[in-house]
């Protein structure tokens, strides 16, 4: 199986490797909308800005290869971000492959902003991409912004508010979370996306 | 509902870690890599590692162990230590580091904070602050606190500072209150609960963990999001399992 990260220039890429390596599996690092296309598995790691991250993306040509894959494609944090058609921050177009307008955390009193730690995953609906989660299941989040609820949402989580944590719209599909940072459980739901 | 993060902190000096008391008389604790190993596998919820040298000696943090440590962990962790540029920040998230923090050279610059936060998102940029309150009864800033002979008390108050900090894109502060480091009376309530009024992003409490009151203390009374401790953890004074038992059983919000 060969696995692709698509290298826009997000800080994470190593940290994605190293988990997916911890896996069994060796993920080559690219921006070659040829490897790209022809990748089993295709995965968008991300951190930074939403203008920053699609302006890379339009750079390097991508914009268009990305749109229109067919196989599985894993957007992580900012990565699922720029899956969604728009995003509050800076005001950018997005992908659109997701009918979801990203917002940033409400400022309510006392809310702190970025969402940084460790929150509970709660499924919405059943997907392979959810196997073996539990209950109580928790993982590694940093945003600032998020995607609201929608028909494509397979899990929420809680931060003054249910937001989307895991979205799947076709082949494509999104943690808002950083799976290779958080422990065992993220560690499946990594291994769950290769198993698709 | 999100969880309060437990830390440790490993002071990294030459390729080991180290723990001082008071910030000094450094011992050596063990490896990096087997205690970042051991503390995941104990349910550390995330860990920071600090070159405590680094800033002293005017160097960078020396990229080689972060990568190492990436390539095992798989929990967040934020590495420290004289970073004074975009492109040494850069070096050491690419290396596989989560987050920054950036102490002295921020002092020396304040712009760096906007930089870092221009660069890469305010996400992965964390203030540390070393604070000590004066004979006046005001908490002021210190700076490269990794080498006593260097350390220099700062007119800067650090309730100013948080605030700067956090308006140039600090995503986190660490606050490690000085005069209880080391020596395991609990952490500095009072200051961190005075940070905490003004402090709008996560707030992280370092310095005089000494039993799992401590804990309990400062996430309930002072509210801050994570607590950091080094020597309870590295010396097994504290274990965090059973740590993370009696929080929760406190009624704190934490991962078990």
């Amino acid at each position: 199986m060969s696995v692709v990260l698509v290298d826009a220039g997000g800080t994470n890429i190593g940290s994605v490797r190293y988990a997916l390596q911890r896996l069994g599996v060796d993920a080559a690092l690219t921006a070659d909308a040829r490897t790209i296309r022809v990748a089993d598995k295709v995965i968008l790691p991300g951190v930074g800005a939403a203008g920053p991250g699609m302006a890379r993306l339009r750079e390097l040509g991508l914009v268009d290869v990305l749109r229109s894959l067919n196989q599985p494609v894993l957007g992580v944090c900012l990565g699922m971000q720029l899956l969604c058609t728009h995003s509050e921050e800076g005001d950018t177009a997005c992908l659109g492959l997701l009918p979801a307008s990203v917002r940033r955390f409400a400022g309510l009193p006392g809310l702190r902003v970025p969402h940084m730690g460790w929150n509970s995953l709660c499924a919405k609906s059943a997907h392979p991409l959810l196997a073996g989660l539990g209950e109580h299941d928790q993982a590694y989040f940093v945003h600032s912004y998020a995607v609201p609820l929608g028909d494509f949402t397979l899990a929420s989580s809680d931060y003054a508010g249910e937001f989307s944590a895991v979205v799947a719209r076709g082949n494509f599909h999104g943690m808002q979370f950083h799976p290779e940072r958080s422990a065992a459980v993220g560690a499946q739901l990594l291994k769950n996306f290769l198993n698709l | 509902m999100l969880s309060r993060r437990l830390i440790p902190c490993l002071d990294v000096r030459d390729g080991q870690v180290v723990k001082g008391v008071r910030f000094r008389d450094h011992v050596v604790m063990g490896e990096i890599v087997d205690l970042a190993l051991r503390y995941r596998d104990e349910g550390a919820d995330e860990l920071v590692f600090y070159d405590i040298t680094a800033s002293p000696e005017g160097r960078s943090v020396d990229r080689g162990w972060v990568e190492r440590v990436a390539r095992v962990i798989d929990i967040p962790f934020c590495v420290a230590g004289g970073i004074r540029s975009v492109d040494e920040a850069r070096a050491v998230l690419h290396a596989g580091a989560d987050k920054i923090s950036v102490n002295s050279p921020a002092l020396e610059r304040p712009e760096l904070i906007d930089e870092l936060a221009a660069a890469f998102g305010v996400q992965c940029v964390v203030a540390g602050i070393d604070s000590l309150r004066d004979a006046d009864g005001e908490w002021r800033v210190r700076q490269y606190t990794g080498d006593p002979g260097k350390t220099q008390a700062l007119p800067r108050r650090t309730l100013d500072w948080v605030a700067e900090a956090q308006q140039r894109g600090a995503g986190e502060i660490v606050l490690n209150c000085m005069g209880s480091d080391g020596v395991r009376g609990g952490y500095d309530r009072e200051q961190l609960s005075a940070v905490r009024a003004i402090c709008h992003v996560p707030l992280i409490a370092s310095g005089g963990a000494g039993a799992a009151e401590h804990f309990r203390d400062a996430f309930v009374e002072a509210d801050v999001d994570g607590a950091l401790a080094a020597s309870v953890f590295h010396s097994g004074a504290i274990a965090i399992p059973a740590l993370k038992q009696y929080l929760h059983e406190q009624g704190v919000a934490i991962r078990l």
